[in-house]
């Protein structure tokens, strides 16, 4: 009888677990509108204050501040994760607003996916955003200057 | 002086009850596990940390893997019956109830519309054989895929009265262009917020 008990609370156990584990989980995403798009990208995003984030090859970023002719800083290669993007952006969500002055002014992310980033790449940063808790952030398209940076810096292949 | 007897007390103990118990519950947790179906194309999902899990109804999912394959997908038989009555307007086509019928028990597909109705006869194991559905279409020139997504919208906005969400189930090694069109195909259609379905991280 025990051993038969034992079986049966280990039968429960696994189908208690898997029931609740087996379902996948969803990551919304919002994309800005297409037709605003346009006037968006060009009108009043203050330089100083968006970090532009490229996705490469070999699950390598390459981010840099500010506009891509005269960058604040970087650019720079960096990984993904802990010891990579997460701190760089930590940091800069504190001191974009008392650069700015302003609380509301934070810091602006801007997603850009290369051909050769994969999408769990993706994912990844995305998933990075909810965890520095990113308030402003959008995925926007890679521009032929910045894949020549890629290949310059080795991570567009 | 008499003997003091010490009274023993027994080491078993009833098991019956707790045994019942236990397979009552064991019954009830094997018949609630809904049998997991065999997916037309198995990916490998990239995790995150997201908790929010993905809902069970008035979902169309958009899975790609495997090179660019584009396989499409939504919840509900009498959704996919009004999607497939669309499509066959659209694109001319006439099914018979019975195809209707088996229509709606699939539960995700990726063929071209020229080999819907070869697919629709298969036996539900011979379908997922590899080799069988080679991905809807949804490139420029034909963009089966768009047409796909807007008639399961609409189809869902008709029989349930609820808007449909998209969600996308990518493999993790699936590269950025694919997923590009995807969301491309979306925004045409003014659907600014879907779903990317991930598995949980469990360390990181």
């Amino acid at each position: 009888m025990t051993a038969m008990v034992d079986l049966a609370f280990l039968l429960i156990t696994f189908f208690m677990l898997t029931t609740s584990i087996s379902k996948p989980y969803a990551m919304d995403v919002a994309m800005p509108d297409k037709t605003e798009e346009q006037d968006k990208d060009q009108l009043d995003v203050a330089d100083n204050r968006t970090i532009t984030l490229l996705l490469g090859s070999d699950n390598k970023i390459e981010y840099y501040m500010g506009l891509l002719e005269e960058p604040i800083e970087g650019p720079t290669v960096v990984d993904y994760g802990r010891n990579g993007i997460r701190p760089i952006l930590l940091e800069k969500i504190k001191q974009i607003p008392q650069i700015t002055g302003d609380p509301k002014k934070g810091l602006i992310v801007i997603i850009r996916p290369s051909d050769k980033s994969h999408y769990r790449n993706l994912v990844d940063i995305l998933d990075e955003m909810k965890i520095v808790n990113a308030q402003q952030y959008m995925i926007g398209d890679i521009s032929p200057l910045e894949i020549e940076l890629l290949e310059r810096e080795g991570i567009y292949n | 002086m008499g003997k003091i007897k010490v009274k023993r007390a027994s080491t078993t103990i009833d098991m019956t009850a707790m045994c019942d118990v236990s397979f009552l519950l064991l019954t009830f947790f094997i018949l609630t596990a809904t049998a997991r179906q065999p997916e037309a194309l198995p990916v490998d999902m990239p995790a995150s940390t997201v908790q929010i899990k993905v809902p069970d109804t008035d979902l169309g999912t958009v899975t790609v893997g495997d090179g660019g394959k584009m396989f499409f997908g939504v919840t509900g038989p009498n959704v996919r019956v009004n999607m497939l009555n669309r499509i066959g307007e659209k694109y001319g086509m006439t099914f018979s109830e019975e195809e209707k019928q088996r229509f709606s028990l699939i539960e995700g597909f990726g063929v071209p519309l020229s080999r819907l109705k070869q697919l629709i006869a298969l036996e539900g194991t011979a379908r997922i054989a590899p080799g069988v559905q080679t991905g809807i279409p949804a490139d420029s020139t034909d963009n089966q895929l768009k047409e796909w997504i807007m008639a399961a919208r609409l189809a869902t906005a008709e029989e349930n009265d609820k808007q449909m969400r998209v969600a996308i189930k990518g493999d993790a090694d699936e590269e950025y262009p694919a997923i590009k069109r995807i969301i491309d195909i979306l925004q045409d259609q003014d659907l600014n917020k879907f779903s990317l379905i991930t598995n949980l991280r469990t360390a990181n």
